[in-house]
């Protein structure tokens, strides 16, 4: 269902970022990018209260024609973005919040190998599996 | 030498073959090939693809070797994908030899893996008609039916030795196999058996035996063409390398869970090596090994790290960035099969499973039992030099490995190979050349899962957080009666508390020692409750003192009344004295940590002074 999913890590990298491959990921990579900004306000307009009160899920980041993108934050600053396609109506916000929470816990399964330095690009097959679970299939 | 395994084969490191191995390898590839421009023809469609000739082996031809190597089609089949060739859609050198070994190692029992590959192997046998008498690829190898990962034994002496043996099993698998096999006329042994392995058709066209010179053991390698030669009765030489697939074929259906994946089943002693091993990490068995000294234990391994992660994503089924003991036994596993040149699974295997292993394997205290009881004739040097041998191969790799290599002799080898499976080496205390050693293989595992129940209890407890370290001594006042319970032992002289070092060990004090010529005090501990560590000095000066009298008059009975009351008194005595040492240290003690009170009061009324004084401010 997702177009695109992408881990950014704290210094604003991406640590793993997987488009549907028959677009131009270039574009993917490029509105991932751009919704950091989007992100990091998000988290700075909360910045002041504790760290508990602020939502994991951030919702909504911004809305173009064709996607939507929609962002998630963990408490160490890792953000996860997803991309989904402004066509499929059916996405309900459940969803895309079941999809973050499963995205978080793969990584906090890949955090748990202890092969795993932070900060590496995030190479587990089972990422990529569940990741690819959440896309859409296109072929 | 090695193969190019550069070649179109993608997986694992590349091969390494021995002179004969390259020699032989070389000489059916050019067969195969030869003959591929030739055509016997009947190949599937890669055939056409293959370049023909030079650098390729057409399918067809390649397929009857296969066949004529004797192993079942599932078997061929895994061969032909693993080395690469289904995937390249043709047979290169690199896959050809790949398929070789392959066959080799499944001939020997070895499941089929790029595992395998790595170790020495004997060359693959292939029943083809007799006339390439002087092919003779000389190791004779292994036979083992189990899927041990066993050297390569050069000594004819074991292939002789392991004729005998492969003939009793033989023996015991063709009862099994019959039901495979459709087996026709000839005698219920061996010869039947072959035929009726696997691909039937082929094989009773390919089965030749090689008759003479050649105890059994030697492969030959024939024309594909020539191979589907030869019908006819074979000597009992063939059953060797039949028995060898039989065992092959036979381990997956003998298995309870029939699980096909042999090289990621552990075998015996690879557990025990295993456990070993996770015992120098951890030793508490039932416990488990925390990231990262896996990690460091690990990367001893040198293989990579993305490998090395995925291992562990695979090992680790629960995520919780720590090892049980199954968890470690399946890591460790697959490192093993992965420096020994397997390809990593796409996930994990079965037989790696940690519940499998739970239940297949009990606790290694119970494991150690059952060695015991099994192992009788195998004395316990021969069982590390089974773990070496065994883990010989992951040695050559994995040199920086805390393991104990020992190189194993080849007499050593050729003791154990006498006496049968590597794989059942609980089996050597029994009948060493017993046919039922597949089955009692199989047996084994079912019939330890008696114990499955009390393991699984053990892994549960295990899987509980790791009980916390022993606290550090308390300081405070009430840690010298518990310390002193600790002291309770006599021959422990632990310290007091955190805060008091160890009493300063008693001057040696002659007057006692010599008034107590006749004291006992290693009898008294009971009634020296407080002075243990005293009464270890104590017991100390005396002996060395006193020395000889007093040793020798403790030890003697006090006949007289007398005696043994003026002995009563001096014991009085000293433990009055003891008991005022301690004495003395409690009030040294008490008094240190009335200072220490004393100072903590002082710093709480500085702060709460500060509070005081800070708080009319805040409130304002």
């Amino acid at each position: 269902m997702a177009v695109c999913v992408a881990v950014i890590a704290k210094e604003n990298y991406p640590l793993y970022i997987r488009s549907v491959p028959t677009e131009n990921e270039l574009k993917f990579h490029y509105m991932v990018h751009t919704s950091l900004d989007v992100v990091d306000e998000k988290i700075s307009a909360m910045g002041k209260a504790l760290v508990d009160q602020r939502e994991l899920y951030l919702g909504l980041l911004y809305p173009t024609e064709d996607y939507k993108v929609y962002g998630y934050v963990t408490n160490s600053r890792v953000k996860f973005v997803m991309v989904v396609d402004s066509s499929n109506t059916a996405l309900r916000d459940n969803e895309i919040r079941s999809m973050f929470r499963k995205l978080h816990s793969s990584y906090t399964d890949v955090m748990c190998n202890p092969f795993y330095n932070p900060g590496d690009c995030i190479q587990s097959r089972a990422f990529d599996s569940m990741v690819t679970s959440m896309m859409i299939q296109v072929c | 030498m090695e193969a190019a395994a550069g070649g179109g084969c993608g997986s694992g490191p590349p091969l390494l073959l021995s002179e004969g191995e390259q020699q032989c390898y070389s000489e059916l590839f050019a067969r195969c090939a030869g003959a591929a421009a030739g055509g016997p023809g009947s190949g599937p469609p890669e055939a056409a693809r293959a370049a023909p000739g030079a650098a390729t082996a057409a399918a067809g031809p390649v397929a009857d070797l296969f066949r004529a190597s004797q192993l079942p089609a599932e078997t061929l089949h895994q061969i032909t994908e693993l080395c690469g060739a289904k995937r390249v859609g043709y047979f290169g050198p690199t896959q050809f030899y790949v398929a070789l070994k392959l066959i080799a190692a499944a001939q020997s029992g070895l499941p089929v893996r790029i595992e395998s590959i790595q170790c020495e192997l004997p060359l693959p046998r292939f029943m083809m008609s007799k006339t390439d008498g002087e092919i003779r690829f000389g190791n004779p190898a292994e036979l083992h039916g189990t899927k041990m990962q066993i050297p390569y034994l050069i000594t004819e002496k074991n292939t002789f030795k392991r004729m005998d043996d492969e003939d009793k099993q033989q023996e015991t698998q063709s009862p099994t196999m019959s039901p495979l096999a459709s087996p026709p006329s000839s005698p219920p042994h061996y010869q039947r058996v072959p035929l009726s392995h696997g691909y039937s058709k082929l094989r009773s066209s390919t089965e030749q035996m090689h008759p003479a010179p050649y105890d059994a053991r030697q492969p030959l390698v024939q024309p594909e063409g020539a191979s589907t030669g030869g019908p006819g009765a074979k000597p009992p030489r063939h059953q060797t390398s039949l028995i060898r697939s039989f065992s092959v074929e036979r381990e997956p259906q003998d298995n309870n869970s029939n699980y096909p994946d042999e090289p990621w089943r552990i075998t015996e002693e690879q557990r025990e090596y295993y456990v070993n091993q996770f015992r120098s990490l951890q030793p508490d068995p039932s416990s488990f090994i925390s990231g990262s000294v896996a990690k460091n234990f690990f990367t001893k391994s040198k293989l990579s790290i993305p490998e090395l992660s995925y291992i562990w994503e695979l090992s680790d089924a629960d995520c919780d960035g720590a090892l049980t003991l199954p968890e470690f036994c399946a890591a460790f596993h697959l490192i093993v099969a992965r420096k020994n040149g397997y390809p990593l699974p796409e996930g994990l295997p079965p037989t790696l499973q940690p519940e499998y292993l739970q239940a297949a394997f009990p606790k290694p205290k119970w494991e150690c039992a059952l060695f015991d009881s099994y192992s009788e004739s195998m004395p316990a040097n021969q069982q590390p030099r089974d773990l070496n041998r065994m883990e010989k191969l992951s040695i050559k790799d994995m040199a920086d490995f805390p393991v104990p290599i020992q190189d194993v002799t080849g007499d050593d080898k050729q003791a154990l190979k006498n006496t049968v499976d590597e794989v059942l080496p609980k089996d050597m205390s029994e009948d060493p050349a017993t046919p039922k050693d597949s089955n009692s293989l199989k047996a084994r595992p079912r019939s330890r899962s008696y114990s499955s129940t009390s393991i699984e209890e053990a892994m549960k407890r295990g899987e509980d957080p790791p009980t916390p370290p022993p606290r550090p001594q308390k300081t405070h006042s009430r840690a010298s009666s518990l310390d002193l319970n600790k002291v309770f032992q006599p021959s422990v002289p632990a310290t007091k508390s955190g805060l008091l070092p160890p009493p300063p060990a008693l001057p040696p004090r002659p007057c006692p020692s010599q008034d107590l010529p006749y004291s006992q005090p290693p009898s008294k501990p009971i009634r020296r409750k407080f002075r243990p560590e005293n009464q270890a000095t104590e017991n100390q000066e005396p002996s060395t003192t006193v020395g000889g009298p007093a040793s020798v008059a403790a030890a003697k009975p006090h006949p007289t009344v007398q005696k043994q009351s003026s002995k009563q008194k001096k014991a009085i005595q000293t433990a009055i004295r003891k008991n005022k040492e301690a004495n003395a240290v409690l009030a040294r003690l008490n008094s240190e940590l009335q200072q220490q009170l004393k100072e903590v009061h002082q710093e709480r009324i500085a702060l709460e002074n500060q509070l005081e004084q800070l708080r009319p401010v805040t409130v304002l």
